[in-house]
């Protein structure tokens, strides 16, 4: 037990929680957007993958990293531009739109790594490039947040710092309190002569932009390959982190970090000797055990607010 | 003189308006309408007269068949709501078109939000501007509240905030105080005189007699889709409006012999019901029904009778007093339980309630009985049984369809409800709750509903019948009672006592019965 105890408490783990949370922090930013829009996203998973290949292709062939991360992004907007065709202009199901796309990821980027570089399951012939790591001149050297804090991949900040940006963006500007009403009553935005389809549009393509941001990150920083369903279900984490932190960005950046700290958990765990099977299972424990005390606590609240509401 | 030149200055005009929707409801035939600048205009008309789809023209929410509206002396298109926010023309829905968790500022200005450098939205200013256009209108409101915390009547505030806003010189307001407590409408009437002293021409839809005499200037009667003219408010009696209003233009005769009443059925004690507005929409009724006895009941639509027939047929659960259905006491009974007290139901909204419409004729008709052991072999359903149960009632019925087994929806609205007649008829009932029964029927089907309903009554069954349909209640009832604002109002022991124009002065709530007059209602 002791030995749990200073593994949790050592600037390692906390470096790691980071290093873990920010794929999940950038689907949940993303699936925050289309979610206020009223039109959730659930294919960030299959977007991440889709991103992650398609950076370590770009970087490879170009080598340049950043032309991966563009190339991530990119392929990203085009996913969430999908999407919102099928279920905007087509009116498919949204959600099974999503669903589509998540299995043609799983599947698709296997296909085309094969054809692409003759690899199978794993991108080792392809020399893809690295997102550099960056130290912070005078955080670095102070100790224990100089560890934890400093030395990060780029898009670790970035990811960091685009809670910040999705406050503003919803917040602060008129096209945020545009998303907003859309999610809330689009009746109510229609009659004010909003045009409903384009600010979902808009809504969607951003968050496959940071699904974006998360598969570069997946493949170009976390680890420095692709390799088949990578993102091992951190698109459908972000889901349940955007519950649990009821749609805030304060929320959503504590609840990515709750579920990152239990992914490093199992990390760090499969070095004592529990079953490694048991220990891989923890981040999705931590997900349903999250998602049943948030729904607990609105089926409560709710109750109250209707007895509230007889008096 | 200038300003009584203007006062009479036709600012907005519609002219031989037809309105006909795909499904061949005609809902506005030749109408003609207009507005002086400066007026309180009043749209008057039951449920389902036109009123709504009027206005839905002049908002550019519906496209006519014919007809033109011009403005300003121009003929214009208006092609959209926002179309018609730009011709300064505003609307208050009556389901409110807020975002809840924004507040008022933010609900007042989104699509015109202002901005700060260009980019950022500027929330101070909103704030400022729905200050501002407040204090000039006289409509307080606090600017930084949350719109899911605020009162109905607060919230049509912002409503009509928000058309001032967007540069409104006409405003419709659709029933606006059908959600509002007698002090908000006050307040409302309030505000709405103080906007037509400073030149807004509103037009107010209601059919709430004693509000238009009280505010409006001119008034517009819309009756089955057809204008009954425009009058001067002040020189047209409450009664006046009330026969143009409620009138009854065919009459269908249906043969009946006088009722022979048995033993009570149906027993209601102090029933009430609250809205989600914390109204009392159907408050402290009491009613009783006989063995072979039609009891209609009367009134303007809206007043509690569709929440009185859920409460007796278990959809809804009341908030207190108790129904007694053959002395058992059903008031907290499922919809089930009491259908298996031998209770039939015609629903309101046949394809909501009625029918499933992607279900075969067949599968609808069965829908209340396969699971009775008469129709089941084991855990098996007995098909063929079934199969002739529901050819039998089609062909008793007379329902026209290709075969037992077609899609209801494919059906016209008349064979529909007979299919819901069908399955409600031929349970042996000893109560039948039928609500609007021959709504958007045809002829055809409407004489033969109406004959079966007799029959069924001769047969010893209690009907309770409600129809917003005059002609239907007077001639089938025995017994007559009038609901207005969720209370009964009248009733009159032998239907045939009562003149129509006697009736609309109730259902319009320019009359009551005291109490002693209703006692007939208790001791029956």
């Amino acid at each position: 037990m002791g030995s749990l105890f200073n593994l949790i408490f050592s600037t390692t783990f906390g470096y790691s929680v980071l290093r873990v949370t920010t794929p999940i922090l950038f689907a949940t930013i993303g699936a925050m957007i289309s979610i206020k829009a009223g039109v959730v996203n659930i294919s960030m998973e299959g977007t991440m993958l889709t991103a992650a290949l398609t950076a370590v292709v770009i970087s490879g062939y170009t080598g340049s990293a950043l032309a991966g991360l563009i190339g991530a992004i990119l392929i990203g907007m085009l996913l969430g531009l999908m999407l919102a065709y099928f279920a905007l202009n087509l009116k498919t199901n949204i959600i099974l739109a999503a669903i589509a796309i998540n299995l043609m990821a799983s599947g698709g980027t296997i296909f085309a790594l094969f054809v692409i570089s003759g690899d199978r399951g794993i991108s080792s012939s392809i020399n893809s490039q690295m997102l550099p790591r960056i130290i912070i001149p005078v955080l670095d050297s102070i100790p224990v947040l100089g560890g934890i804090f400093s030395n990060h991949n780029i898009l670790t900040y970035v990811s960091l710092i685009s809670v910040f940006f999705v406050y503003v963006l919803l917040y602060k500007t008129p096209l945020g309190l545009r998303i907003r009403a859309v999610g809330e009553n689009p009746n109510a935005a229609e009659s004010v002569g909003i045009n409903v389809r384009k600010v979902q549009y808009i809504a969607l393509i951003m968050s496959g932009a940071f699904a974006g941001f998360g598969g570069a990150y997946m493949s170009m920083g976390y680890v420095s390959r692709f390799s088949t369903d990578m993102t091992a279900g951190r698109g459908f984490i972000a889901l349940a982190a955007e519950a649990l932190g009821m749609g805030r960005p304060l929320g959503i950046l504590l609840a990515s970090l709750l579920f990152g700290a239990a992914d490093a958990l199992s990390n760090s765990l499969q070095r004592f000797r529990i079953p490694s099977e048991f220990v891989q299972m923890l981040p999705y424990i931590v997900t349903i055990l999250g998602l049943i005390i948030y729904a607990v606590r609105q089926t409560n609240a709710s109750k109250r607010h209707k007895a509230e509401d007889r008096v | 003189m200038e300003v009584s030149l203007e006062i009479m200055e036709e600012i907005l005009s519609m002219k031989g308006i037809t309105k006909v929707y795909p499904n061949g409801v005609m809902a506005n035939k030749n109408v003609d309408f207009s507005v002086r600048k400066g007026e309180i205009h009043a749209i008057m008309g039951e449920n389902g007269a036109g009123k709504s789809t009027l206005m839905k023209i002049l908002f550019g929410m519906e496209q006519p068949e014919e007809g033109e509206i011009i403005f300003k002396g121009e003929k214009i298109n208006i092609s959209s709501p926002s179309a018609a926010i730009n011709y300064g023309i505003g609307m208050v829905h009556q389901h409110f078109m807020l975002v809840p968790s924004l507040t008022v500022a933010e609900n007042l200005v989104i699509g015109i939000e202002p901005k700060k450098n260009n980019v950022f939205f500027d929330y101070d200013q909103a704030i400022k501007m729905t200050e501002e256009v407040s204090k000039k209108y006289n409509l307080s409101i606090n600017p930084k509240a949350v719109v899911d915390t605020l009162a109905v009547g607060k919230k049509q505030k912002i409503e009509i905030l928000k058309a001032l806003v967007r540069g409104a010189e006409i405003l419709i307001l659709d029933e606006p105080t059908a959600v509002l407590t007698p002090q908000e409408t006050k307040e409302l009437f309030e505000e709405l005189i103080n906007l037509k002293n400073q030149g807004f021409t509103i037009i107010f839809i209601s059919h709430k007699l004693k509000e238009v005499k009280q505010i409006t200037d001119r008034l517009t009667i819309l009756r089955n889709g057809r204008s009954m003219g425009v009058h001067e408010t002040k020189d047209t009696s409450e009664q006046e409006i009330s026969n143009l209003m409620v009138g009854r233009d065919v009459l269908l005769k249906v043969d009946k012999g006088e009722a022979k009443v048995g033993k009570p059925v149906l027993k209601t004690e102090k029933l009430t019901y609250y809205s989600d507005e914390d109204k009392p929409v159907v408050n402290k009724v009491d009613l009783e029904i006989k063995k072979g006895q039609i009891l209609g009941i009367a009134g303007v639509e809206g007043n509690g009778q569709g929440e009185l027939v859920d409460l007796l047929t278990g959809m809804k659960t009341p908030y207190s007093g108790s129904i007694w259905i053959n002395e058992k006491d059903t008031t907290n009974h499922s919809v089930k339980a009491v259908r298996n007290l031998k209770v039939s139901h015609i629903p309101e909204d046949r394809m909501i309630y009625g029918v499933s419409g992607d279900g075969s004729i067949e599968e609808n008709i069965i829908s209340d009985r396969f699971d009775k052991k008469k129709y089941n072999t084991g855990v098996l359903m007995n098909v063929k049984k079934l199969t002739e149960l529901a050819k039998s009632l089609i062909e008793d019925y007379n329902i026209r369809c290709a075969s037992e087994k077609q899609q209801v929806r494919m059906l016209s609205g008349g064979n529909i409800q007979k299919v819901v007649v069908a399955r409600e008829f031929s349970s042996e009932p000893e109560l039948i709750i039928a609500n609007q029964p021959t709504r958007g029927v045809d002829v055809g089907s409407t004489e033969f509903i109406r004959k079966q309903l007799v029959k069924l009554r001769d047969e010893g069954t209690a009907v309770l019948l409600v129809s917003a349909d005059l002609n239907e209640v007077m001639e089938l009832s025995d017994s007559l009672m009038v609901m207005y604002e969720g209370e009964i109002v009248a009733y009159f022991e032998d239907a045939t006592e009562v003149t129509e124009m006697e009736l609309g002065m109730y259902m319009l709530g320019l009359k009551r019965m005291s109490v002693e007059e209703l006692g007939g209602v208790m001791s029956g």
